[in-house]
């Protein structure tokens, strides 16, 4: 069967049609935006065997500038959910030089892509191919040379992981992994319910969700103090 | 045969009762007129795709003893703002003829329904069994119907909210529930944003004791949902709310260990903002699960591969497109039985974003899964090639709905039209159903269509073809076409009459933003007279365009409660 426009031939619904204008006049065909640039590829004839040629690129689809009614097909409840999120995570990163004892440059990271101390701690690892050692509040990391430490706004080094996270986001201005005995004589002097953790390794959970409840648990405990 | 049957009415009335489907009932009131009558009779449920194909009184004169009814309203581009807002598919009418003839109605479903409070306020008064209440994509209504229906049904087994325009006026309507209510199942909320009382939910759900179906609203926080399943540990769908905040050491390990006393969950939702660091008290209800849908929580790839390691019995996952290609992987590798899968963009309007999924995340999964049937997929960049591996792959899909994003986008490696790829798909899918097409198309991925898709029977176009003959290849080859939906494509009159005898054995066909004029629609009404032919004008438009043109099969006539916008030829 023929592609063709035998109906319009047929019924001479051009004749029929009722316009503006003069008899005789040839209407302006309405040509929407998108459709423009489909005729265009399909005037240059990209069937099976594709376009190579220069031209194609200049009838590609144009740049999508305003947004088309409807498109994608979403619905309007899941659009208002995603936005909602989106207002929420505005604003610039936080980026901070991170730098490790040895190595030769330093690096840069972006503390808001994180949502705790374990990511923080673990891409820290992954850029610099080391391991931190377990956390604990009375001795710090222990089980490695090295240990993770930060510079606060007030100028002072201290041992990443002893303060909330929002706290310490807000207050880091770079990092830096020590390592060697520099590391290990950052432990704490305050000492905390030493129950806590033991019932945590008892229960056998992981790293992460030890170091999250760390934040949590400084709220709750009555010894925590505001820096 | 000039013998009568010995078979009395009574017994075949009590065999076809035994029915379900209503293609198979359709089928047996075909075959006879006792059959007629016997199926008439013992129908309780009918199924109703386009309100304004029946009208009330016919449904009622046919079918003395209904207990449930299905009800679907505006076309399903009315989804994406193309249907202006008082078109139509009002509820009342129907309501004011079931109370009346249907007044023991127990269940009621509508899609894309408009309905007012005054209609929820008397359906809650009207029906005095009434148990199931379920609106999935509707409006016109506020959380005062809600309200009503809490107030009024006594033997409500079900209430079902989901995706609905609805005007939250704050969440009082829980508290409606009478203190001696206990026999809710089903209760879905997710739509709603307002915070409910508490307290009234709290009972509300320790006294439901059947409750099988929970589904929150982002008010609900995580210390909340734990109190919540302490008391219902046999539910088997649930939808959290916010999985964010702050938790203490306790209040985790109290919400992983009543999440792990839910030994029947199957399916898990929700999951608002949900941070990957709690994700592990889900996992020991994960073994179990067989419906994922994280399309609320903008989970990144190695998020989603760590839960999913834990849940090798997913059939049916729903996720955002934060997770990338990478994130699909992990599916490939730890879902071996999935059948569905979906994947949402997080960020549809912004053209800066380059993350995302691409052609390479299907494909992963498509190896993975070999039983997957059902996708949708947002991506930004596609292939031909890769639609082929993933087909064939996958040579079972009964719907595949592919969304590239930017319209009339071609192959990205080779430059050329998807053709090849919608090719492959019907060639290869022969089971297929549904399907929507998107990327740069020519008229032969609708040559290709009407040729191969033999068993389709919903078709979603959308930015492309290149002339009449395209839609006139599907018109002439897809005999099982029942719902066509086509938008922004150069076909025209040529190609909306060469259909002329196939729509009526179709639902409907939606044409907007096409080449087709008044006049084609004018001849086609006066063709077909049993079609309803409606024209949606927009304004400032030439009046010989037929902006959006929707054509459907009736028995009622033209309908009488058009706005003046839609005009019926």
């Amino acid at each position: 069967m023929e592609g063709s426009v035998g109906y319009d031939n047929d019924l001479n619904l051009k004749a029929t049609e009722l316009r503006l204008g003069l008899p005789g006049t040839e209407p302006v065909s309405i040509v929407r935006r998108n459709k423009r640039s489909l005729q265009q590829v399909a005037d240059d004839d990209c069937g099976v065997n594709g376009c190579k040629s220069d031209d194609q690129n200049e009838t590609a689809p144009p740049p999508p500038k305003t947004q088309i009614v409807g498109w994608p097909p979403i619905r309007s409840y899941r659009k208002n959910n995603i936005q909602t999120k989106k207002n929420e995570s505005e604003g610039g990163g936080i980026y901070v030089k991170v730098s490790m004892d040895g190595a030769p440059y330093l690096r840069k990271i972006d503390l808001k892509v994180y949502s705790g101390y374990p990511e923080l701690l673990q891409a820290i690892e992954n850029m610099f191919k080391f391991t931190i050692g377990e956390y604990s509040e009375r001795e710090g990391y222990k089980g490695s040379d090295y240990a993770p430490t930060y510079e606060d706004k007030d100028g002072d080094w201290m041992l990443v992981g002893d303060v909330p996270w929002e706290m310490f986001i807000t207050s880091c201005k770079r990092l830096r992994i020590m390592k060697g005995s520099e590391a290990r004589g950052l432990g704490r002097g305050i000492s905390i319910d030493v129950s806590f953790t033991e019932r945590y390794h008892q229960l056998g959970f992981s790293k992460e969700i030890f170091l999250a409840s760390i934040d949590s648990h400084l709220r709750d405990s009555m010894d925590w103090e505001s820096f | 045969s000039s013998r009568r049957s010995s078979f009395p009415d009574e017994v075949l009335e009590r065999v076809l009762s035994l029915l379900k489907s209503h293609r198979d009932r359709s089928s047996v009131s075909l075959v006879c007129k006792d059959w007629y009558n016997a199926e008439r009779w013992s129908r309780t449920h009918v199924f109703i795709g386009n309100c304004y194909s029946v009208s009330p009184e016919i449904v009622a004169r046919r079918f003395p003893k209904i207990r449930s009814v299905t009800l679907k309203g505006k076309p399903r581009f009315s989804d994406f703002n193309l249907v202006p807002e008082n078109w139509g598919a009002d509820i009342h009418a129907w309501l004011v003829v079931f109370a009346a003839k249907y007044p023991f109605l127990e269940e009621l479903r509508l899609k894309r329904m408009a309905i007012s409070d005054e209609s929820l306020e008397f359906l809650a008064v009207s029906f005095p069994n009434f148990k199931a209440l379920s609106l999935l994509s509707c409006d016109g209504f506020s959380t005062n119907g809600l309200a009503a229906i809490a107030t009024h049904c006594k033997n409500l087994t079900e209430l079902d909210i989901q995706e609905n325009g609805i005007d939250d006026k704050g969440g009082s309507w829980l508290s409606c529930f009478p203190e001696s209510f206990t026999s809710l199942e089903v209760l879905n909320f997710a739509n709603l944003s307002s915070d409910i009382n508490f307290d009234a939910l709290e009972r509300l759900v320790g006294r439901c004791k059947s409750m099988r179906v929970l589904k929150l609203n982002r008010s609900v926080s995580l210390e909340q949902l734990q109190r919540l399943l302490v008391n219902a540990p046999q539910l088997a769908e649930l939808g959290t709310g916010s999985f964010s905040e702050e938790l203490t050491f306790r209040q985790y390990v109290e919400l992983e260990s009543a999440l792990s006393n839910c030994k029947n969950m199957h399916t898990l939702s929700g999951l608002w903002d949900a941070k990957g660091i709690y994700l592990p008290a889900l996992y020991p209800v994960c073994t179990h699960l067989t419906f994922l849908n994280l399309s609320y929580a903008a989970l990144r790839s190695d998020e989603l591969a760590k839960l999913l390691a834990h849940c090798p019995r997913l059939k049916r996952l729903w996720v955002l497109d934060t997770v990338e290609d990478k994130g699909l992987e992990a599916v490939g590798l730890n879902c071996p039985l999935l059948e569905e899968l979906r994947v949402f963009p997080a960020d549809p309007f912004d053209e800066e974003i380059i993350h995302g999924v691409t052609e390479a995340g299907f494909v992963a999964v498509s190896f993975g899964c070999p039983g997957l049937h059902y996708v949708l997929y947002f991506c930004r960049q596609m292939t031909n090639a890769a639609v082929a591996t993933i087909v064939q792959n996958c040579p079972d899909f009964t719907h595949f709905r592919l969304c590239i994003m930017n319209p009339g986008q071609p192959d990205y490696i080779t430059n050329e039209p998807m053709d090849e790829a919608f090719g492959a798909v019907v060639k290869t899918c022969t089971k297929l159903q549904r399907l929507s097409v998107s990327g740069l198309l020519t008229d032969l991925t609708f040559e290709y269509i009407g040729r191969y898709a033999k068993n389709l029977e919903t078709l979603s176009v959308a930015f492309a073809g290149s002339s009449d003959w395209g839609m006139q290849c599907v018109m002439g080859g897809c005999s099982k076409l029942r719902k066509l939906e086509i938008r922004d494509c150069p076909f025209g009159n040529a190609a909306l009459l060469s259909g002329l005898e196939k729509y009526e054995s179709m639902r409907s066909l939606w044409m907007s933003a096409c080449n087709v004029t008044m006049n084609g629609c004018r001849l086609l009404a006066r063709e077909m007279p049993r079609l309803n032919v409606e024209v949606m004008k927009e304004d400032g438009s030439d009046d010989s365009q037929a902006d959006k043109v929707y054509v459907y099969r009736s028995i009622a006539g033209p309908r009488r409660d058009a706005p003046p916008s839609v005009l019926t030829l």
